[in-house]
């Protein structure tokens, strides 16, 4: 075959018919107050890392429940647990215990070991 | 109907709701006092300039409803010291010494707007240039002119939905209905007074939920060109300038936004009213955790109060905007209708 020198690019778009659900089944258990966010953002707009980082707590949630979950683990070690996206949400969510939920969760998700909650 | 004009009912607050309640009433054939704490009728709209979403303006409104009064006793100035039940029959006494007897009692209380000095990292009432929703109305009204506080043409102007409303920090946790269409209509109204003004809303959703406001958001992007924001706000903080620094994520971008405007205008929602009379043993009043007053039933029942002969009507059970209102005054004033008849 003549090689034209064109490639098929992976799919960018969500699948969410293949995306891994467990990490946010994890959360979700361990920390239930991730049911209440409505995206609103006001815990990224006033985040001290995401000041500096591309840290972004409002997207890495929906990035969680979408099965979107490659670098969380990284993602969420830029997180300096100051507990000031926990002043502003509107709606209570127990944000800073959120994020070190998911850094554990991603650990073990990562380990292959989070199948069994 | 020569026994119903014997009848005497006391609709409590004369704002849109009570106003309405009490034309109707009297239209039925029934003797009506209409009593208000506040020297005039009229309840919060007294405050607005024009209303959404034609821009009537409020005094115009007013008018009309006051004009249906004639032959109501209006007791304005009054407060209501005590009431008693004597068989089917309410005692009221007022702080002028009158004593009233009802036969029944329509509760149209209405609701305050939210105090933004109680969302301190807002900063109204600390810096110069952060106003309410409110304010801006009454500037409108009485000054005709939106001016920074030291006197100057604002050059961009942000408004924040949800003040007091969504928010379980400050106890609220429903949507006050109305604010995102002031919003959108504050913010045309700005634009086309300051074409060169920068406008700014920030929202969290925009809650365009009756048949003209669509077409109001709609203007507001393409005629007047208010910039719309997905994002809360965060923090404001004052400049050496007086200025307002704001932070809120651009959620839509998804990257956190610092802007600098000259004035910061807060949506503020609708609170229930804490006033004496919700704790009176003889309404027997059911007030909700959101302190809006609680009907027997919120479907088929949503006038009628937990006891037999008081009535609800207006924003005292929740947000509602003008026509809403004029409809629930309406259908309370049949409800009443409907039990006096029963009774005669
Ligand atoms: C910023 C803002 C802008 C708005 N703009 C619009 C608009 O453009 N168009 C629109 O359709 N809607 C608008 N609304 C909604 C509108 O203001 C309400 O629908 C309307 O005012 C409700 O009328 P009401 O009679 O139920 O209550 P109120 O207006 O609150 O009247 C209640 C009355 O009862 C009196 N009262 C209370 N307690 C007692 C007591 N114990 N004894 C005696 N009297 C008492 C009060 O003094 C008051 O006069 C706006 C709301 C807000 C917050
Ligand atoms: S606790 Fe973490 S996520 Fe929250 S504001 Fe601080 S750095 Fe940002
Ligand atoms: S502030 Fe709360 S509701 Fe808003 S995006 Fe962050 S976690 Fe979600
Ligand atoms: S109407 Fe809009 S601004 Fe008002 S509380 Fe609801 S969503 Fe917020």
């Amino acid at each position: 075959m003549v090689n034209f020198g064109f490639t098929i690019n992976k799919s960018t778009r969500i699948d969410y018919d293949q995306a891994s659900k467990d990490v946010s089944r994890y959360v979700i258990a361990h920390e239930p107050s991730a049911l209440l966010c409505i995206g609103c953002g006001c815990c990224t707009a006033t985040c001290s890392a995401g000041q500096f980082t591309p840290f972004n707590l409002r997207r890495i949630q929906l990035q969680v429940h979408r099965g979107e979950l490659a670098r969380l683990e990284q993602e969420t070690e830029k997180c300096m647990l100051c507990g000031k996206c926990q002043m502003v949400c509107p709606r209570g969510v127990n944000t800073r215990h959120l994020v070190m939920t998911i850094h554990k969760a991603m650990t073990l998700y990562n380990r292959g070991e989070l199948k069994d909650l | 109907m020569d026994t119903s004009s014997q009848r005497h009912v006391v609709v409590i607050g004369a704002g849109i709701a009570g106003m309405e309640a009490s034309a109707q009433l009297q239209g039925l054939g029934y003797a009506v006092t209409l009593l208000e704490e506040q020297p005039q009728t009229g309840g919060n709209l007294l405050t607005w300039d024009r209303l959404f979403p034609f821009k009537r303006p409020a005094s115009e409104v007013l008018g009309e409803l006051r004009s249906r009064l004639g032959g109501i006793h209006v007791l304005t100035s009054r407060r209501i010291l005590n009431i008693e039940k004597l068989n089917a029959q309410f005692i009221l006494t007022v702080n002028d010494g009158t004593v009233l007897t009802a036969d029944a009692v329509l509760v149209a209380t209405g609701f305050k707007p939210f105090d933004a000095y109680r969302k301190e990292e807002y900063g109204y009432g600390i810096y110069d240039n952060v106003f309410t929703s409110v304010d801006i109305e009454r500037m409108f009204r009485e000054e005709r002119r939106i001016l920074t506080r030291s006197g100057e043409v604002p050059r961009r102007v942000g408004f924040i939905h949800c003040v007091g409303s969504r928010d379980e920090k400050a106890g609220n946790r429903y949507c006050s209905k109305v604010c995102c269409v002031t919003a959108v209509k504050q913010a045309s109204e700005l634009k086309e007074m300051y074409p060169d003004c920068e406008v700014f809303c920030f929202y969290m959703d925009l809650r365009m939920f009756d048949r003209h406001y669509e077409q109001m958001y709609l203007d507001a992007q393409t005629r007047y060109g208010v910039t719309f924001v997905r994002g809360r706000l965060s923090e404001a903080a004052e400049t050496i300038d007086k200025r307002i620094a704001i932070k809120v994520e651009d959620t839509l971008v998804g990257k956190p936004m610092k802007m600098t405007v000259d004035m910061l205008v807060l949506m503020v929602g609708m609170e229930g009213r804490t006033t004496q009379l919700y704790n009176s043993p003889t309404l027997g009043l059911s007030v909700g955790k959101d302190r809006f007053l609680n009907a027997v039933d919120e479907y088929t029942d949503n006038n009628l109060s937990r006891t037999e002969g008081v009535f609800l009507a207006g924003t005292c059970t929740g947000p509602k905007h003008i026509p809403e209102v004029l409809a629930d005054a309406g259908a309370a004033a049949l409800r009443i209708h409907r039990y006096l008849c029963q009774k005669a």
